[in-house]
């Protein structure tokens, strides 16, 4: 019935309504070009949606293009729905992190859970068992009752999607900066496992084979979800509630299953994800992959209302389908297949020789367009860039040590801060240990999941500090790549690959574009130095309220293979009388710290903190091969708040207390809460103390875990700070919950 | 003694007890999926947790109508052990094996950690390995874990000695921290803590074990006696 009340081509052309759909005249002239013909308003839907940033990376194909995507063990890089690394065995590891923060920032609960169902079927797309879920988010901070709000939803969001699927969510980040107020950031990221034998690709291949429709009803919800995430969020951003999309993992649980039955089956000629664009992306790209075409009749597509117009059909990002082709005559199996999960299987069209995706409608052609036009003909922009003034300003300033008269007051004010609280309300929240693989539960540096079968285990992380990122792009891309693989390191686990979801404002400001630029290059120097490839990711511009960005968010999701169980370390002491060891100098370096954050009234200032990629890898390498011959105890990154910080975590939860002294040529506050990179904490029984040294040279022995629970760090005979472990444990513990009972 | 998993769409610790019978006590064990119509040749009947039919209605609620239910009636009337853990446990309540119901927790929120339980009846044939009393370690992850009853109910569980588990302190406002209880003859157990999550130290506690290995035991010596 609406199908009367769509414009006609002279109208969509004449009255400019593809602007509506996010389309620029030039783009719109080049689809008119490719057809020959202006397009009806299903096609134009169809190019606008497909050449949105959020499915097309047209303004950040030129950057992604600098990272390295290939390594001896990469067996799928980016352009799939998730990347794989093989792991030995015949088995490789699957895993991609994507954002949802724009219908998080509306409808937090819907956004975030929907985020979660999205990259999980990324993940089993491609025919692997998702067994474990990671998120990294960023929030304003925790005063206003809004933000809180958004806090609170987003957490229950991921927890009551991945609860109710059985995907056990084991790790994760979570900052608080004010430039996040309006905008949040959520990233969910999925790690799955796999036989080589089982991969998938998203192709239609075949001339003549069926393609089938899976899963939930196609609804109205979330027509344009992509487009809508390409744009920056305003307050008009309320009334596009109808662009977030509502999730239902109940249905996801079902479709998880009967997709690894069928990727089993040698019917399955392809599969994809229904995600972003939803039927449009994955039978274009489906398509397109594999140099075909498709034709689907929209009659058959199981509908969840009437009326539905082929343009809402194809916009539409209902949740929880996938698109299927199989081998032509086997229909009927794999329906059957579907029916023992109560689901849906409608065959809607089939593979074509003639590259075109064919729409037919009510015995109608409603669309024709080339499947390579939409998936891989989007323009591409080369965006303009700028060195901020901000960045040189701060370049000019000299490393300053902030003055700090209470070391004891500022270490629990630190420990207060909710970046470095415990996140136990957090992750309490979420089931991590279903499916009963996790050897490391969430609060160490990496998460850990054993491979069931065999002696192996999996570690993984996230990780981004924004704020040095947005000081220098260029070093803080880097750091978040090396902090991600000291995270693995700390854990036993040899850092394998990345996976990353670029976080930035509107590229269509210069200086933002500038800091695209500058954190890919870091961080693509950062991969080839730690020999960790890009195997896929997701990029999210436009985070933006009314006109200020977020601070620069490329979050790193960092994989590592433990090769043996033994290997497993954690960041806690073990026992009294193991000896405290620092890996690393320190300098006085307090640009984006903590320390400075705390002091500053949230602003931070300066030059981030230096990072030597070689001395990086060689610390890396030592410890990891200290870790493996059985000397260490426990292993931790020194990461925001600095070394009193990273110490105090080591003591929290064990009973055991720390004796500590710091060297004497250095400044008290910057021996304690310098953010100086490359630095690890590690403890060392006394009877591995030899063949420790032996491997790790440039380890300082600093002092020695007590019975006692006392936390005692002197400089020669001088005591700087002395603190009972419990008094500093219930503020850290106590901090994110009591900032959310207070009143705003 | 060879074990059913009970398998309803949405359940997602099938695999977590599969693993626990088969690797770590050693058993037989099937998976069932929830139309089965006959469980005579099991020995024993695993309700695991989950969100069958995605918690919707109430939990457990629609998966008590499942057709495997008239099979599980039968099977707790023949005196078969039967276990129902979180959602398991939901499900035997809503179909009457065991009395009370479920609230959300005090808290509102879902709760994953490990807790500590007392041993409070230690003469069932799913605790007879532990110590009356004895404290263990046994994770939960629940949202609707909060034991609710009736004032008479709960005065017949304490006199029938039916609470076997308690939670050693109030972790989602349990009545009078009720963790896991039997029906009056001693077969049906639900619990809201995982005890197959609690198999293995390298996953944080093995002393779920003694519950699965006091069922094998009970078996062993009742097919003695019979034979």
């Amino acid at each position: 019935m609406s199908l009367m009340l769509e414009p006609n081509t002279s109208q969509i052309k004449e009255k400019k309504i593809y602007r509506e759909m996010g389309m620029t005249d030039e783009e719109f002239a080049k689809a008119e070009q490719i057809l020959g013909r202006t397009p009806n308003y299903t096609e134009t839907g169809l190019f606008s949606v497909m050449w949105s940033e959020h499915c097309s990376y047209k303004n950040s194909k030129p950057v992604l293009r600098k990272f390295p995507v290939t390594g001896e063990r990469v067996l799928q890089g980016p352009g799939e729905g998730a990347g794989i690394v093989d792991i030995g065995d015949e088995q490789a590891v699957v895993f991609k992190i994507e954002s949802h923060n724009h219908p998080s920032a509306i409808e937090p609960y819907q956004g975030a859970a929907t985020g979660v169902g999205g990259i999980i079927r990324d993940v089993f797309s491609m025919g692997a068992r998702p067994v474990a879920m990671l998120n990294s988010l960023r929030f304003g901070e925790l005063q206003s009752s809004r933000v809180k709000y958004l806090f609170e939803e987003v957490v229950a969001g991921i927890a009551g999607y991945g609860n109710c699927i059985g995907i056990p969510t084991v790790g994760g980040e979570i900052q608080f900066d004010h430039t996040y107020e309006g905008n949040p950031l959520v990233n969910a990221m999925c790690v799955g496992l796999i036989d080589h034998k089982d991969i998938q690709k998203g192709q239609a291949k075949g001339i003549g084979n069926t393609v089938m429709y899976v899963g939930a009803k196609t609804g109205r919800d979330g027509i344009h979800g992509a487009t809508f995430a390409s744009e920056e969020l305003s307050e008009e951003s309320e009334e596009k509630r109808p662009a977030v999309q509502v999730g239902d993992p109940f249905m996801e649980k079902l479709l998880l299953e009967a997709c690894l039955e069928l990727v089993k089956n040698d019917a399955l000629v392809g599969i994809q994800d229904m995600g972003a664009a939803g039927l449009t992306s994955s039978s274009a790209e489906m398509a397109s992959k594999a140099g075909s075409g498709i034709e689907m009749n929209l009659d058959f597509v199981p509908q969840r209302e009437t009326g539905m117009t082929p343009y809402e059909m194809m916009l539409s990002e209902s949740q929880e389908r996938m698109l299927i082709v199989i081998k032509k005559g086997r229909e009927k199996e794999i329906e059957e297949l579907f029916a023992k999960y109560g689901l849906e299987a409608a065959s809607i069209g089939r593979v074509t020789d003639d590259s075109m995706l064919r729409l037919i409608h009510q015995g109608e052609v409603v669309a024709e367009v080339p499947a390579d036009a939409l998936a891989e003909d989007a323009p591409v922009y080369y965006k303009p860039s700028e060195e901020p003034a901000y960045y040189r300003e701060y370049q000019a300033m000299a490393q300053e040590t902030p003055q700090v008269e209470d070391f004891k007051a500022t270490l629990i004010q630190l420990l207060s801060q909710p970046t470095i609280a415990s996140k136990e309300w957090v992750y309490g929240q979420y089931d991590y240990q279903v499916r009963t693989n996790t050897v490391v539960t969430p609060g160490s540096d990496a998460a850990v999941i054993r491979v069931r079968g065999t002696n192996k285990a999996l570690a993984m992380t996230t990780d981004c500090n924004s704020r040095y990122i947005y000081l220098d792009p260029e070093t803080g891309g880097k750091i978040a790549v090396a902090e991600a693989a000291r995270n693995i390191v700390c854990s036993g686990g040899e850092p394998l690959a990345i996976t990353d979801c670029l976080n930035f404002g509107s590229p269509e400001n210069p200086e933002i574009f500038w800091q695209l630029e500058k954190s890919t290059d870091g961080m693509s120097e950062a991969c080839r130095v730690l020999s960790t490839p890009v195997i896929g990711g997701n990029v999210s511009l436009y985070n933006e309220t009314n006109g200020t960005a977020v601070y620069p968010t490329p979050v790193v999701g960092m994989v590592g293979l433990i090769k043996d169980l033994s290997h497993v370390t954690t960041q806690s002491f073990k026992q009294a009388g193991d000896l405290i060891y620092v890996i690393g100098e320190t300098a006085a370096e307090f640009g984006g710290s903590e320390l400075q954050k705390l002091l500053n009234g949230g602003e931070i200032f300066g030059k981030a903190p230096a990072l030597d990629l070689a001395v990086e890898e060689k610390r890396q390498a030592a410890l990891l091969q200290a870790i493996q011959a059985g000397t260490v105890q426990s292993a931790h990154d020194v990461a925001e708040g600095g070394f009193a910080v990273a110490l105090a975590e080591k003591a929290f939860g064990t009973g055991l207390g720390a004796n500590v002294s710091v060297t004497e040529n250095i400044d008290q506050t910057a021996a304690l809460f310098s953010e100086t990179q490359s630095r690890f904490i590690v403890t060392v029984s006394k009877e591995n103390q030899e063949s420790f040294e032996s491997i790790v040279a440039d380890a300082k022995l600093v002092g020695e875990v007590t019975t006692e629970a006392s936390f005692i760090v002197k400089q020669q005979s001088e005591l700087i700070i002395q603190a009972e472990v419990n008094e500093l444990e219930d503020i850290w513990k106590g901090a994110i919950p009591c900032l959310l009972k207070s009143e705003a | 003694m060879k074990f059913a998993v009970i398998v309803f769409p949405g359940s997602n610790c099938d695999v977590d007890m599969f693993h626990a019978v088969k690797d770590e006590l050693g058993e037989e064990v099937d998976f069932v999926w929830h139309d089965a119509d006959d469980l005579s040749s099991y020995d024993g009947i695993l309700l695991p947790g989950g969100f069958s039919y995605g918690d919707y209605l109430r939990s457990g609620a629609i998966a008590h109508l499942s057709k495997v239910m008239n099979e599980v009636k039968k099977a707790a009337e023949a005196g078969k052990p039967i276990l129902g853990v979180c959602n398991g446990f939901q499900i035997l309540l809503e179909s009457g094996l065991l009395p009370g119901a479920m609230l959300r927790n005090k808290n509102l929120k879902f709760i994953c950690k490990q807790v500590e339980l007392k041993v409070e009846n230690n003469e069932t044939m799913f605790s007879s390995l532990y110590k009356k009393g004895e404290t263990i370690t046994v994770p939960i992850a629940h949202g609707e874990g909060n034991y609710y009853c009736d004032e008479q109910t709960l005065k017949k569980l304490q006199e029938n000695n039916q609470i076997v588990f308690a939670y050693g302190e109030d972790v989602n406002g349990s009545l009078i921290d009720i963790a896991g209880i039997v029906n009056e003859k001693g077969n049906v157990l639900g619990m809201m803590p995982h005890p197959e999550r609690a198999v293995d130290e390298l996953l944080g506690s093995a002393d779920g074990l003694k519950l699965f290995q006091s069922i094998v035991k009970h078996w062993r010596e009742s097919h003695v006696v019979n034979a």
